[in-house]
């Protein structure tokens, strides 16, 4: 039971962080959806570094920078050249995906040592729940400090409600003075950041090796994620622990012989998603705050 | 003027490329176009780097003879279509489509073009022009199964498969024969990815058979992590399609290699020679691949990682499959359920294979779908 906790919480953590990266973003009015490149830059970037270096932890840097990288190739067009933020996601999660494959071709067939588990002193040894929570790798801390993190951030800190203000009404922020292109430029690096740490988290803990698009979908599923936990972080943490989980109770199910059909379960994640969606676009005639209300409009002003 | 010179360039540029395309084709001894299509990338580093070595292989046999197009990431479906229509199009001779989902498609597309020849990778409709190639990759499962059998000490074998379509599920009874063949308290549960690559999720379902107890684990789908994740976690298993010792040192038992080179010679040379054909008859299709150990289209590496009774047990095997000792798939036979498939004395006949859709003695659970 333990092991499959564990699973369970390893398959999340990348769906995590690229979700946390993305809701920041999108609050600043920006939506990405280069996700899944961003992430497959961070696996092979995190990949290279540790052939290279030969020490995980470098992983996780040059996996968040390959994702800045990605990011940045995103914020001048569509922040600096005002493109169609919905194209140019998807042009760059295509222009990433030829990319890695061809930044990857010497790394196939290689190896690299994983991140090692970090045990807290005296709290690993609590049975069950110690090696849960506190016998995990770096990333897996980090990725929940990022959550706290965010959640004050937005909600309390100046600089969060000027976030959330340029994402809501990028004229009336850039009318007050706030530099409206300089927040997106940062938030969206920020998602990139995250994104780049979420897919080196692939080959740096799940499967230790590169293989061209191994993120497989994955940051299609945090996008989806962001919606599922309307723009609120800390419910990026159930929402990536219950997709993780039907993930892995799909696999147990047929190991152990439900009589489920697996194909229903695969289809779980996804049904859940378009669940919340429609949950969420019914309570907007209400009370239209979820969303935040730029999202994917460029900003045309300040030049 | 500027409209009248870009006119006139165009014209002569024009003239001069039909002339070269005709001298060209007059005068080259015209090597034979040959295009691939391939499910991934090589870097998979499993099934389709398979193909590419065959696909190496050719380059190295005909060399300027052949003139090699590849298209590499097509996903089943339409996409496919479009592919190889192109590639029929560009005036390759013999198109090989390798994968199982290219089979309506490469169907598809043969109509169109009478005079092109296809080869479709582990199919089973054939036509006029479309041929079929394959492995008898049950073979290796059963060595597998025979190793399996001897290394487990929970007795639970962890098996993931890519889509319960026949091929599939041969190697899995296959694995069950070789498994009974040395162990009759072992038994086999299955996962199905749902997918031929996944690494992640091929990791996961690794993760939850050994999270389950089991300690040998065997796979039909593409890449090298469910070894990888055996190797983290001291179980063994099996390398699929190519020879993946190096993710795994000390997991891998055994790789069942797929050998595709030859077939693709053979194949060409019979272009080349004006012989190529798909045969006739439903399970008697001269033509039609579908070749194994004892025609080495099927390579088992060196055994590994096992005490030397166990290697020597796989040898006789892999010697009595060769020398049709073995006859994997002899009656008597019986499913999962207890209901008889073939009494003893018989055997499937290929056509019986590829109507499997049920699980042998020592599978648990039953086929999804």
């Amino acid at each position: 039971m333990e092991a499959l906790i564990l699973t369970i919480i390893a398959t999340s953590i990348p769906l995590l962080l690229a979700a946390t990266g993305e809701l920041i973003a999108e609050k600043s009015g920006i939506l990405n959806l280069g996700v899944e490149g961003m992430m497959l830059s961070g696996a092979v970037g995190a990949l290279g570094a540790v052939l290279w270096l030969e020490n995980p932890y470098y992983g996780i840097i040059a996996g968040a920078l390959s994702g800045v990288l990605m990011a940045s190739i995103f914020s001048v067009f569509t922040i600096n050249f005002m493109t169609n933020q919905v194209a140019t996601g998807l042009g760059l999660t295509i222009f990433a995906t030829g990319l890695t494959g061809l930044a990857g071709a010497p790394l196939v067939g290689k190896t690299i040592p994983s991140l090692p588990k970090i045990e807290i002193f005296l709290l690993s040894d609590i049975p069950l729940i110690g090696s849960i929570l506190f016998k995990q790798d770096f990333v897996a801390y980090l990725s929940i400090a990022i959550i706290i993190f965010i959640s004050f951030f937005l909600k309390y800190s100046k600089s969060g409600i000027i976030l959330r203000a340029v994402g809501d009404d990028h004229q009336s922020a850039h009318s007050v003075g706030y530099p409206v292109k300089k927040i997106r430029w940062y938030a969206t690096c920020f998602g990139g950041m995250c994104a780049g740490i979420g897919g080196a988290y692939i080959p740096l803990v799940l499967t230790p090796h590169w293989s061209e698009g191994m993120t497989a979908g994955r940051g299609w599923i945090a996008l989806a994620l962001v919606v599922f936990a309307s723009w609120i972080p800390w419910r990026i943490i159930v929402g990536a622990l219950i997709f993780g989980g039907i993930t892995i109770a799909q696999l147990v199910g047929q190991a152990r012989g439900w009589p489920i059909p697996s194909q229903l379960l695969s289809m779980m994640p996804y049904i859940a998603t378009i669940i919340a969606l429609t949950m969420i676009s019914g309570r907007l005639s209400k009370n239209n705050s979820v969303v935040p209300s730029s999202l994917g409009k460029p900003f045309f002003g300040g030049q | 003027m500027i409209k009248f010179c870009i006119r006139i360039f165009s014209l002569i540029a024009l003239s001069i490329s039909v002339l070269f395309f005709v001298i060209s084709s007059a005068f080259a001894g015209s090597p034979t176009k040959v295009g691939f299509v391939y499910l991934t990338t090589p870097g998979d580093h499993g099934w389709t780097y398979a193909h590419e070595l065959g696909k190496q292989m050719v380059e190295k046999r005909f060399g300027k003879d052949v003139k090699v197009s590849v298209v590499e990431n097509v996903p089943e479906g339409p996409d496919a279509t479009r592919v190889i229509r192109e590639l029929a199009k560009q005036g390759n001779e013999i198109i090989f489509t390798t994968s199982f989902g290219y089979m309506e498609p490469t169907l598809k597309v043969a109509k169109e073009f009478p005079n092109v020849k296809f080869e479709h990778i582990t199919g089973y409709k054939r036509s006029k022009n479309v041929a079929t190639g394959n492995i008898r990759f049950y073979e290796g499962r059963y060595i597998q199964g025979v190793v399996a059998g001897l290394m487990t000490k929970t007795n639970k074998i962890g098996y993931i498969g890519a889509y319960p379509i026949a091929e599939v599920i041969m190697g899995i009874n296959a694995f069950a024969q070789g498994l009974k063949s040395v162990n009759k308290d072992a038994s086999i549960s299955v996962i199905w990815a749902n997918t031929w690559y996944d690494p992640v999720k091929e990791a996961d379902a690794a993760k939850v058979h050994i999270a389950e107890g089991a300690d040998v684990l065997a796979q039909h789908t593409d890449s090298p992590a469910m070894l990888q994740i055996a190797e983290k976690n001291g179980a063994m298993g099996f390398g699929q399609s190519t020879d993946m010792s190096a993710f795994a040192p000390k997991a891998q038992l055994f790789a069942s290699i797929n050998n595709w080179g030859p077939y693709y010679i053979k194949k060409i040379e019979e272009l080349r020679n004006g012989k190529w054909n798909t045969g006739d008859g439903p399970n008697h299709w001269p033509g039609n691949v579908w070749g194994g150990i004892k025609s080495d289209m099927l390579v088992i590496s060196k055994f590994q990682n096992m005490p030397a009774n166990v290697a020597q047990k796989a040898q006789e095997a892999l010697d009595g499959i060769k020398s049709g000792k073995i006859n994997i798939f002899a009656g008597p036979l019986i499913d999962n359920t207890g209901k008889e498939i073939i009494p003893a004395g018989k055997a499937l006949d290929d056509g019986a294979l590829w109507g499997m859709n049920y699980y042998l003695q020592g599978v648990n659970g039953k086929v999804p779908g």
